[in-house]
């Protein structure tokens, strides 16, 4: 049967609470609701209102509260509705969910996951749709995941709960109803490590999260051009797999990064300046970006234009092959 | 007009919301002069022994601070945020929570700090450089001190709230300033407590500036502790200068949040009888006759007013604690004094428990560095 994203990060949930009575999940509507994509459903009805829990609608409250659980010694995830309604809470994450550990000399641990639905493509309102991953990469003391596939829905998840260091992790929204035929549990490789998707001898493709499924798609049609792409799923974006990215650009000479996140000091502006300097005797063209634009996410019936599609992808591909 | 057959929601209020409101005047047990007055619901329950105790913490305190403004003034400590005038305050709070109860301070905390054996000149070394922090949270049940304003409130929440959920019934106390209240997350936190029922104590030390900002421009609430009742909480207030009203209020709070009713707000009225660091220039925005007024209340002179008109003050009491609170100033200064920092390379020990993969080519760059630097000195 089936399985969704949104099921296999349901299910990671599940597990997680069942195996260990510290794991704990709160956050706005995701008690009775379960959570307003559902990725929250049946949790509090099976473990109870003391470990899963609607919150007051405040979100540097559930990051801080979350941090005093940890204190204690509970394992929390805590949901973020929305990714343009993390703002909040960027305090509390930044000054002290990231930084505490360290300024305690190793004595307080924070094993908090912070789930955050981000990116756009769903026709959605304005603050629902972005995609501020470069913020927490930025952040020393956090480490950032996010699934391109239910698998990794599944596992990273699990990954990320078990760690004892706080974690971002990132869930492509718009890949929320994306299918597999996996059963669960499953358990995929560790989220550190970068994923070929699809391996090619041409361009290198980096992507993350929604794109993942994008880049694929970009590769098939740039078969039919006669384009072999290497599709390279990066998953966690802090630590970044330096060593495949490099290894990739090895093999094919040639980088594009794929996001959906502007582009002036995105992902993508880190991995070229890693690429130029880990690869640069292999590089047969400079790397490109593929991204949204430096402009604010653009409103429901402008979004296609905004995001970075198989065409802009394909564009991108044709301008490093050019060189 | 109005459907008969629906009900809104309403909060979960089961006793007389007005309750919450503090009372006109705040609670005050001892007069300037030492003068006790009885108060029935802040009966005095401390032995001769405590009465001493606090007295002496209290000095100790000072005597600290002052070694620590002085360690300030000789370019030991980078700045320091002085607790002068806040003793009373900080003491009889901290003094009123059982042990196993967890304290979650701002950075002016010395006080509260000395009461759960914290060394102080651990404490010293986030104003000196060495390190971020100097003591184990876990060891004395005193999170590290926050500098972000307020934002410890949270924390203190959401350890109450795991209490609660493990049904251990100990009680979390966070201290922030009048400053603080105009933060958000304090009024998260109020929030979450309130709906949650954490035991947790809002300790809120008006010391009436925040920097050079007094309360006026803070806040047009009637009191401080009238912002408690909104979040469904008892607001209460005590003289902040009086180590008798803050302990008493403390413990009633302590009482009831130990006893599953929930978070308590109390606000302290105290002075900051300091700068708000060793950088700050209290000149510009406060005259020398407000200081000499405010001296008029120090809580120290008072609780020794309160001990001698009870016979528990003589010559031989006040040469012991003048000779603890120097011997801890003595060993403040020299755990401080020239402190060297750590091993430079400790920048990448404590980031992450699993680093693998964030910053290996860093690590070698600043060994490379050391290692070059020490091979330099070796050849000069």
């Amino acid at each position: 049967m089936a399985v969704t994203m949104a099921q296999a990060i349901n299910q990671a949930l599940k597990d997680a609470m069942e195996a260990d009575p510290k794991v704990l999940m709160f956050g706005e509507d995701v008690g009775k609701l379960g959570g307003v994509f559902r990725v929250t459903d049946g949790l509090q009805a099976m473990f109870g209102e003391d470990r899963c829990f609607d919150t007051p609608l405040a979100e540097s409250g559930i990051i801080g509260t979350a941090i005093g659980l940890a204190m204690y010694g509970y394992r929390p995830i805590a949901e973020m509705q929305f990714d343009g309604f993390t703002y909040p809470a960027f305090e509390q994450i930044v000054s002290h969910l990231a930084k505490m550990p360290n300024r305690s000399r190793g004595t307080v641990k924070l094993p908090v996951t912070v789930r955050i639905p981000f990116g756009g493509g769903i026709g959605a309102v304005e603050h629902h749709s972005e995609s501020p991953e470069a913020y927490w990469a930025h952040t020393a003391g956090l480490k950032v995941f996010t699934p391109g596939t239910p698998e990794d829905g599944y596992s990273m998840m699990r990954e990320a709960i078990e760690s004892d260091d706080p974690v971002i992790f990132l869930e492509p929204k718009r890949r929320y109803w994306m299918k597999s035929d996996q059963q669960l549990p499953v358990t995929t490789e560790p989220a550190r490590q970068a994923v070929v998707r699809r391996a090619g001898t041409d361009v290198s493709l980096f992507c993350y999260g929604p794109m993942v499924r994008t880049a694929l798609e970009a590769a098939e049609a740039a078969a039919d051009e006669g384009w072999s792409l290497e599709v390279v799923d990066l998953r966690s974006l802090a630590p970044l797999d330096t060593a495949s990215i490099i290894a990739s650009v090895e093999r094919t000479g040639r980088a594009i990064v794929v996001h959906e996140a502007a582009r002036n000091l995105g992902l993508g502006a880190e991995i070229a300046a890693r690429v130029q300097e880990g690869a640069f005797y292999h590089l047969e063209a400079p790397v490109l970006r593929a991204t949204g634009f430096d402009t604010p996410y653009p409103p429901a019936k402008l979004e296609e234009y905004w995001l970075p599609d198989v065409d802009r992808i394909l564009d991108a591909v044709e301008r490093s092959l050019a060189y | 007009m109005s459907d008969p057959a629906f009900e809104p929601n309403t909060p979960n209020v089961e006793v007389d919301p007005l309750t919450f409101l503090p009372p006109d005047e705040p609670v005050h047990l001892v007069d300037a002069d030492g003068t006790y007055h009885e108060d029935p619901e802040h009966p005095l329950d401390l032995t001769d022994e405590q009465l001493r105790e606090l007295y002496r913490l209290m000095m100790v305190t000072r005597k600290v601070d002052r070694e620590a403004i002085n360690l300030q003034r000789q370019g030991q400590l980078g700045v320091y945020a002085s607790c002068m005038g806040q003793e009373a305050a900080q003491v009889g709070s901290a003094y009123a929570l059982g042990t196993d109860d967890w304290i979650f301070p701002s950075y002016r905390e010395l006080g509260a700090a000395l009461v759960r054996q914290v060394d102080a000149a651990g404490l010293l070394h986030l104003y000196r450089g060495t390190w971020l922090s100097d003591h184990d949270p876990y060891k004395h049940n005193f999170a590290l001190m926050s500098i972000p304003i307020g934002t410890q409130a949270l924390h203190a929440t959401g350890f109450a709230m795991g209490a609660r959920f493990d049904g251990n019934p100990i009680v979390a106390m966070t201290y922030f300033g009048d400053g603080g209240t105009s933060e958000g997350d304090p009024h998260e936190a109020m929030t979450f407590a309130g709906v949650m029922r954490s035991p947790v104590i809002f300790f809120v030390q008006n010391n009436q500036y925040a920097i050079s900002v007094p309360l006026a421009k803070q806040t047009a609430a009637p009191t401080l502790a009238h912002k408690a009742i909104g979040y469904g909480l008892p607001g209460r207030r005590c003289d902040g200068n009086d180590v008798l009203a803050t302990y008493a209020v403390t413990k009633r709070a302590v009482e009831r949040a130990r006893a599953g009713a929930g978070p308590t707000f109390i606000e302290a009225m105290t002075y900051r009888m300091e700068a708000h660091t060793t950088s700050d220039d209290p000149s510009r925005y406060r005259t020398k006759e407000e200081l000499e007024a405010a001296a008029l209340t120090d809580p120290i002179a008072r609780m020794r007013n309160f001990l001698t008109k009870r016979d528990l003050y003589d010559g031989e009491l006040e040469t012991a604690i003048d000779e603890q609170a120097k011997a801890t100033a003595t060993h403040v200064r020299a755990g401080i004094y020239d402190a060297p920092h750590g091993d430079p390379m400790e920048l990448f020990e404590h980031v992450y428990t699993d680093p693998a993969g964030h910053f290996e080519d860093q690590v070698a760059q600043l060994r490379a560095e050391l290692d070059g630097a020490s091979a330099a000195e070796g050849e000069a």
